[in-house]
């Protein structure tokens, strides 16, 4: 057996490092490190709940509002609140332009670099790619740039600035829309729906969202061979993307974009071809790895944090979350399966979740959130409220804040003593995905992921494309 | 033609990814574009390199030997000194700490992008278990990992661009400033913050102007009024330049409806009130504009209060414009 340490892992957000052991050439065991702990969870204790709402955007430059809206969501569950209709629609829309661009940057700035490298130089589709995508100064780069600054306008127009706002609230959002920027966000989103009809998809994005099977996806990529996406789906098929990565085909994902109707992603829990509702009451974090205190299973509401640097069994500054026990993936791709989209559970049923379902998962997403956008923007009752006020104090103790970030489930478990923050333990989507061993010994998913990979070329790229189809976010993994 | 372009290496420790992610937003032009016509190569940046791995490694080995030359650190996050190093390994075991400082004696010009690098921001607040420290200050105070007072190989102090997050512009403009060799220490306020955007106070230009001219505040956040005497607000006091020069396009922390926190401020995570609340003595608010006497402040606050329009006091509590000016009446004009 040979140890191999792989690092700084880049174009992912925040700092990761993996070791690899090697049989018969293949990795047999995968370790995930995440070097860096800062301890948010410490950093909340003793403040003034809505406090929360100035701390937690700042845990992660770029899942900045996600993290808002569950504190939001935890807070507003305190104060005994909830946001009015125009209040969720503005939030919704300021949720999603952060998830759009997220997408976004991961496949143009940080995924698809890797395929440009000249280690695959000798196919035919590298000189395109390379063009195209190559790391900074591909000519795909920035256009995406400029379509990405008209839609973070939105950011500017509704929440003041992007990242750290403050404009979610307990009880909805300080921004009220009027008619005139009403019509100026359409005509941002128009712009920036142009770009991903022109470059991304070279199609409308309603022909994208209509992609019901494998069979439509490769009669798309055959037909629109210009498109961003297209090219992608190409080379994926060239390099059999579709057998890289696959770990344990369990999928969590909490519901997101509330709405009158129900949320338009509902909460669940994905495995084999079936979905169950969210068992909240079993998700447990597992310090067993983790330079943290703690060994076995913990509630979230009953667990503190304390650093210890120096533990012997510990890896990672990541805690491992389990929900029943399993060890589980999440983001679109889970998403798309408990929403029942029918090409991404067709895909999952042939070859699991994998580099290219997942890639496949954002970026279909994208082309259906735009359309969403539209419909909030349109729905704004502008005569109507954005904020309901806020009572002096907290009615509850206790509350579990939850949302879906680009990269997955997200949540606060916080609990108040004497109207203070007594503790707040947040489980981010890569604390899941990129999760160390638990006390069972049992893999996180990218450690399942890795596992039987060849990684013996210096590059390792077969291990850095499955790192990075996980869109992992590091900074929020520990907090 | 030989290229005289500044390198420059830009790393993370311990912080978000923030201002990398801010400086995206750059729009006129984009960020690559931007840095391509300033003069600057960006040799190795962590969110946007080609080279990974070993590669990296030993790019950034050779950057801290000195075998390959290095014009420009910038380094966004605190450095993480708690724990002899441990809250922020390299792969190889070495503390992230070890190579920043190293790095910082071998470049011409270190930036601190953001208030985590420049002062230790809020991955120091509250007990600061990590130990978390600004590139040449700890807090307010010189110190950090640098022990306060430093000067890179080309002369200047470390330039502190502050800000959680900074403005891609504050960032941009700086670095442009810097590879043509045209910032100079005396273009740094005392806190070592670029003063084209740090002698400029939030208040100024802030939308909210008339509403704290008359005193007419908001008792909440998304209302209209001055958030400065009930809502925390602390534009009167904090160095930038955020409502003379948008963000996103056309916004700001107040545009947004919520309270400046002041955060190009060393300590601005710990204020020691709630960020939404803005503590009072005898029904004034501690926390004053920093240069103006205290009794003047009163006098004119309980004068411009008995002069407030019926229109300004009535929109203070409220979330949108709803009385609107006055024509003037016929005649007067």
């Amino acid at each position: 057996m040979s140890r191999r340490i792989l690092g700084p892992f880049n174009r992912v957000e925040g700092d990761l490092n993996i070791t690899l052991d090697f049989a018969d050439g293949k990795v047999s065991a995968a370790r995930v490190t995440a070097p860096l702990f800062r301890g948010f969870e410490r950093i909340l204790l003793g403040r003034e709940p809505l406090d929360a709402l100035a701390i937690v955007p700042r845990i992660c430059g770029i899942c900045s509002v996600s993290q808002s809206v569950a504190a939001a969501h935890a807070l507003s569950q305190l104060y005994g609140i909830t946001p009015p209709a125009n209040g969720q629609r503005v939030l919704n829309l300021i949720h999603a332009v952060e998830n759009i661009a997220d997408h976004l940057s991961h496949f143009y700035l940080f995924f698809m670099p890797d395929f440009a490298r000249a280690d695959y130089q000798q196919h035919g589709w590298h000189s395109e790619t390379l063009a195209r995508f190559k790391a900074q100064s591909g000519s795909a780069v920035a256009p995406m740039l400029e379509a990405r600054a008209i839609l973070m306008r939105f950011m500017g127009s509704l929440a003041g600035h992007w990242p750290h706002t403050l404009c979610l609230q307990p009880g909805g959002v300080t921004k009220v829309v009027s008619a005139a920027e009403r019509v100026r966000l359409q005509q941002w989103l128009r712009s920036f729906r142009r770009f991903l009809e022109q470059r991304t998809f070279g199609q409308p994005l309603e022909a994208i969202a209509a992609l019901d099977s494998q069979a439509a996806l490769e009669h798309y990529r055959l037909e629109t061979p210009a498109a961003d996406f297209a090219h992608f789906l190409h080379l994926a098929e060239q390099l059999q993307l579709h057998k890289l990565g696959r770990s344990y085909d369990h999928f969590i994902a909490a519901a997101a974009y509330a709405g009158p109707d129900g949320p338009w992603s509902p909460a669940g829990l994905w495995q084999q071809g079936v979905s169950q509702p969210l068992p909240l009451e079993q998700i447990s974090e597992d310090n067993h790895s983790s330079w943290l205190a703690g060994a076995g299973p913990s509630a979230p509401l009953h667990t503190d944090t304390v650093p210890l640097p120096d533990k012997a069994e510990g890896y990672s500054w990541s805690k491992a979350p389990r929900v029943a026990g399993l060890a589980a993936e999440t983001g679109a791709l889970a998403r798309g399966l408990l929403r029942g989209e029918p090409l991404l559970n067709e895909m999952v049923a042939s070859a699991g979740g994998n580099v290219l379902s997942r890639v496949v998962a954002r970026l279909t997403e994208v082309a259906r959130i735009v359309p969403l956008m539209e419909h909030w923007l349109a729905a704004l009752e502008l005569e109507q409220p954005f904020q309901q006020p806020c009572p002096a104090s907290a009615v509850h103790n206790s509350a579990i804040g939850l949302t879906e970030a680009a990269r997955g489930m997200l949540g606060h478990w916080v609990t108040l003593d004497a109207g203070r923050i007594s503790r707040y333990q947040i489980i981010a989507p890569t604390t899941w995905n990129f999760s160390p061993r638990d006390s069972k010994e049992l893999p996180g998913p990218l450690e399942k992921a890795l596992e039987g990979v060849d990684a013996s070329d210096p590059q390792a790229l077969q291990v850095q494309h499955i790192v990075r189809s996980f869109d992992p976010c590091q900074v929020c993994t520990t907090h | 033609m030989a290229s005289k372009n500044k390198r420059l290496l830009w790393l993370q420790s311990g912080g978000c990814g923030g201002c990398t992610l801010s400086l995206l937003n750059a729009d006129a032009p984009s960020l690559f574009t931007t840095l391509a016509d300033i003069g600057i190569e960006l040799i190795w940046h962590p969110s946007f390199a080609e080279q990974s791995l070993d590669d990296a490694m030993q790019l950034l080995q050779a950057l801290a030997d000195g075998s390959e030359p290095l014009d420009m650190l910038c380094l966004e996050g605190s450095v993480m000194t708690g724990a002899a190093g441990r809250f922020h390994l390299l792969p190889d075991g070495q503390s992230m700490s070890t190579l920043i400082e190293q790095l910082a004696r071998r470049a011409s010009q270190v930036i601190a992008v953001g208030t985590c690098a420049a002062y230790g921001g809020i991955s120091a607040a509250g007990d600061n278990l990590t130990g978390a420290v600004g590139l040449d200050y700890a807090g307010s105070h010189p110190g950090g990992l640098l022990g306060g007072h430093f000067h890179a190989a080309g002369g200047l102090p470390v330039v502190n661009i502050s800000g959680c997050p900074t403005h891609p512009g504050w960032v941009l403009e700086t670095l442009a400033l810097l590879a043509a060799d045209s910032l100079q220490a005396s273009d740094l306020d005392p806190l070592g913050r670029p003063r084209f955007y740090a002698d400029k106070l939030v208040h100024h230009g802030c939308d909210k102007n008339e509403f704290y001219e008359f005193k007419a505040s908001a008792t909440a956040p998304g209302q209209m009024g001055c958030l400065m005497e009930h809502v925390g607000c602390k534009g009167t006091q904090a160095h930038a330049d955020c409502n003379s020069r948008g963000w996103n396009g056309e916004g700001s922390c107040l545009t947004g409806g919520y309270p400046c926190i002041n955060c190009t401020a060393p300590d601005f995570a710990d204020p020691g009130h709630g960020f939404f609340s803005t503590p009072q003595v005898a029904g004034f608010p501690v926390g004053l504009p920093t240069d103006m006497p205290k009794a003047w402040f009163v006098a004119l606050s309980t004068l411009s209060k008995s002069a407030t329009p019926t229109r300004v006091r009535q929109n203070a509590v409220l979330d949108r414009l709803t009385v609107p000016p006055s024509l003037p009446k016929k005649g007067k004009a």
